[in-house]
């Protein structure tokens, strides 16, 4: 009865994925999946964190299952409390060491070759378009920007995952948004998926899937799609997906010799709702408190004094940000009523910040610059804030106490917008630092 | 499934994984230790006010943020029976079920419920009811397939009987 209609790029990576008994397909014939179907389907990569993987490895151990599936594609990350900031993440991280090596897997980051899993999963070649990938991280969805299906799920679903390689899940209806016209300057990924999210909401796209497409998305480096995928789940999305090009794949290709399938949505796909967003009215972005959708252009934010800068993590700690950043700050002082934190997220992003010169601009700028960490960007450590300060981060949540203190702000934006105010003070675009 | 009775403890929409359970206690991981800060960070009463079989009762988008399954069982922890929501992200709505935290969709129970109502829920048949107001509110059922990991006590327990009864699911 729905042969007639054609599929979203998600409809077509689960269908690809259907596990053994999961569909009635005879040989020649494609099987075919639509919105609302739970399906059981095969799982490429599972991935967990020094937060996640603990309560994972204590649920898997309850399976009765003495292997994972497959060491190649079961990934594990210590990045959000290490370096270690105190004994109980200590014992966290170590018993996820403990599991990996007991397990050998060779795709076990520690301290020294870690970095933060969003930005270091794709740079090491580790996820590939038409992929499934699932992780115990709701931001795992970045990798829809490489056209996989990634999707954050609990720990114990991960436990599930890494003794089965399989998962179930409900096939989600998409919302596709189109983005056309030019970019004004120092207008990036991060500020149009701020601005996305302030239209449609925080739970606009909640058990939906979400489909960035349009010519002005098409002209994003990897490092701006990566960046507008991982705040799908800001709107509430279960995956948020582009579709694979030449940027993808001189990425993918670069990275890894891995083959890989590349998937269009079709032409006919049937979408929950569509969105058109004419870019060239995006001003530079800022969420106020306490969530992503409070949106408003930066030059609406008058007389925002702040105490702390963080410009890193997930979202925006890929070399491009910190190249923009680093064009802000050249020169340049940081206000000395502020704490500007700068945060690689990978060492790979640290060795070429170093060897391109960013790391001595920040540091003559009176910036401090870490080690990778998601420290700050979830109040763990390295730039927790007190009641009443203030900080503008280029990270994707801005809930109460998310970096430190009930009574704190946060205010998110991109690397352009966090580096201009550092050298304010106070919230401010780009233009009124470089006059 | 029997009836449970118990108070309401009335929240907002958009209740994020950061204010059930702060990040700072995400270098814990038990359910005992995580309810002493569940909520604390919106209704510092909370923890020490809840009694066991009091339900949670929200608005949109309940558990939107993170994937931390400290959220779910934080809740647990504290004694919550069912948490009644208009609607759940997502993740968290997993990780309820997969964890055996009851979750119950129903914005019309939501919208009827104010702060210490007594309510009576019972699972089985989705029905919660108001004794302030005598209102009872009916649910649609949760699909079977999520019945039969709600029936087996959890994913865990759900997937541990599938590899006995298939050994041939294991890859
Ligand atoms: S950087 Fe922040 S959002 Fe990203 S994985 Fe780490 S804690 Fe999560």
């Amino acid at each position: 009865m729905q042969n007639h209609m054609g599929h979203t790029l998600s409809q077509k990576l689960i269908a690809t994925h259907l596990a053994g008994d999961g569909g009635d397909v005879s040989p020649g014939q494609v099987a075919e999946v639509w919105p609302g179907d739970l399906v059981e389907v095969t799982v490429d990569l599972v991935l967990s964190n020094d937060v996640t993987a603990p309560i994972a490895i204590r649920e898997f151990a309850k399976l009765g299952v003495d292997r994972v599936f497959d060491p190649d594609k079961v990934v594990m990350v210590a990045d959000h409390f290490a370096p270690n900031k105190d004994i109980k993440s200590a014992e966290q991280c170590l018993a996820m060491r403990e599991f990996a090596r007991a397990q050998c897997l060779p795709h076990y980051f520690d301290v020294g070759r870690m970095g933060i899993e969003h930005v270091l999963l794709p740079e090491q070649g580790l996820v590939t378009p038409g992929d499934v990938v699932v992780g115990a991280d709701s931001h795992t969805c970045t990798y829809g920007a490489l056209g996989a299906f990634a999707t954050g799920m609990g720990s114990t679903d991960i436990a599930v995952a890494m003794a089965t390689g399989r998962t179930w899940m409900r096939v989600p209806e998409t919302i596709r948004i189109v983005y056309y016209g030019q970019l004004r300057p120092w207008v990036g990924g991060k500020d149009l998926i701020l601005h996305t999210i302030g239209e449609i909401g925080v739970s606009g796209a909640v058990y939906k899937a979400i489909e960035f497409a349009g010519p002005a998305a098409d002209d994003l480096s990897m490092a701006g799609r990566f960046t507008m995928s991982n705040m799908a789940v800001e709107a509430g999305a279960k995956a948020g997906l582009f579709a694979v090009d030449d940027t993808t794949r001189s990425y993918v290709d670069a990275r890894t010799s891995r083959p890989y399938s590349v998937y269009e949505p079709d032409a006919d796909a049937s979408y929950a709702r569509e969105v058109e967003i004419d870019v060239s009215l995006i001003e530079p972005q800022v969420a106020f408190p306490h969530l992503p959708e409070n949106v408003r252009s930066v030059t609406e934010a008058s007389d925002v004094w702040i105490d702390q800068v963080v410009i890193g993590s997930c979202t925006n700690g890929r070399l491009e940000d910190l190249r923009v950043a680093a064009e802000v700050l050249r020169g340049r002082q940081v206000h000395t009523d502020v704490r500007c934190i700068i945060i690689p997220g990978t060492q790979q992003v640290y060795l070429d910040a170093l060897e391109e010169g960013l790391v001595e601009t920040f540091v003559r700028a009176g910036a401090v610059v870490s080690t990778p960490t998601c420290g700050p960007c979830l109040g763990g450590h390295m730039g927790v804030l007190a009641a009443g300060e203030r900080a503008v981060s280029t990270t994707n949540r801005n809930f109460r106490g998310r970096m430190g203190h009930p009574e704190s702000e946060v205010y998110l934006a991109g690397p352009a917008v966090a580096a201009a105010s550092a050298v304010k003070g106070r919230i401010v675009g780009p233009r009124e630092v470089l006059h | 499934m029997i009836n449970m009775t118990g108070t309401s403890r009335k929240f907002g929409d958009h209740v994020d994984t950061d204010v059930i359970i702060p990040a700072r206690y995400l270098n814990v991981s038990t359910a005992e230790e995580l309810a002493r800060h569940c909520m604390e960070d919106i209704a510092p009463e909370f923890a020490s006010a809840v009694k066991p079989g009091d339900f949670i009762v929200a608005g949109e988008n309940f558990g939107c943020g993170s994937s931390r399954e400290h959220a779910p069982l934080a809740i647990k922890g504290a004694g919550i029976a069912c948490v009644i929501a208009k609607s759940f992200a997502r993740i968290f709505y997993r990780n309820a079920i997969n964890t055996g935290l009851p979750i119950m969709e129903c914005p019309e129970a939501v919208q009827g419920t104010e702060q210490g109502d007594q309510l009576t829920v019972d699972l089985g048949s989705g029905t919660i009811s108001n004794s302030r107001t005598g209102h009872t509110y009916v649910t649609s059922p949760l699909p079977p397939f999520i019945m039969d990991i709600v029936a087996a006590g959890g994913l865990v327990r759900y997937t541990r009987r599938r590899l006995e009864a298939h050994s041939e699911v294991q890859v």
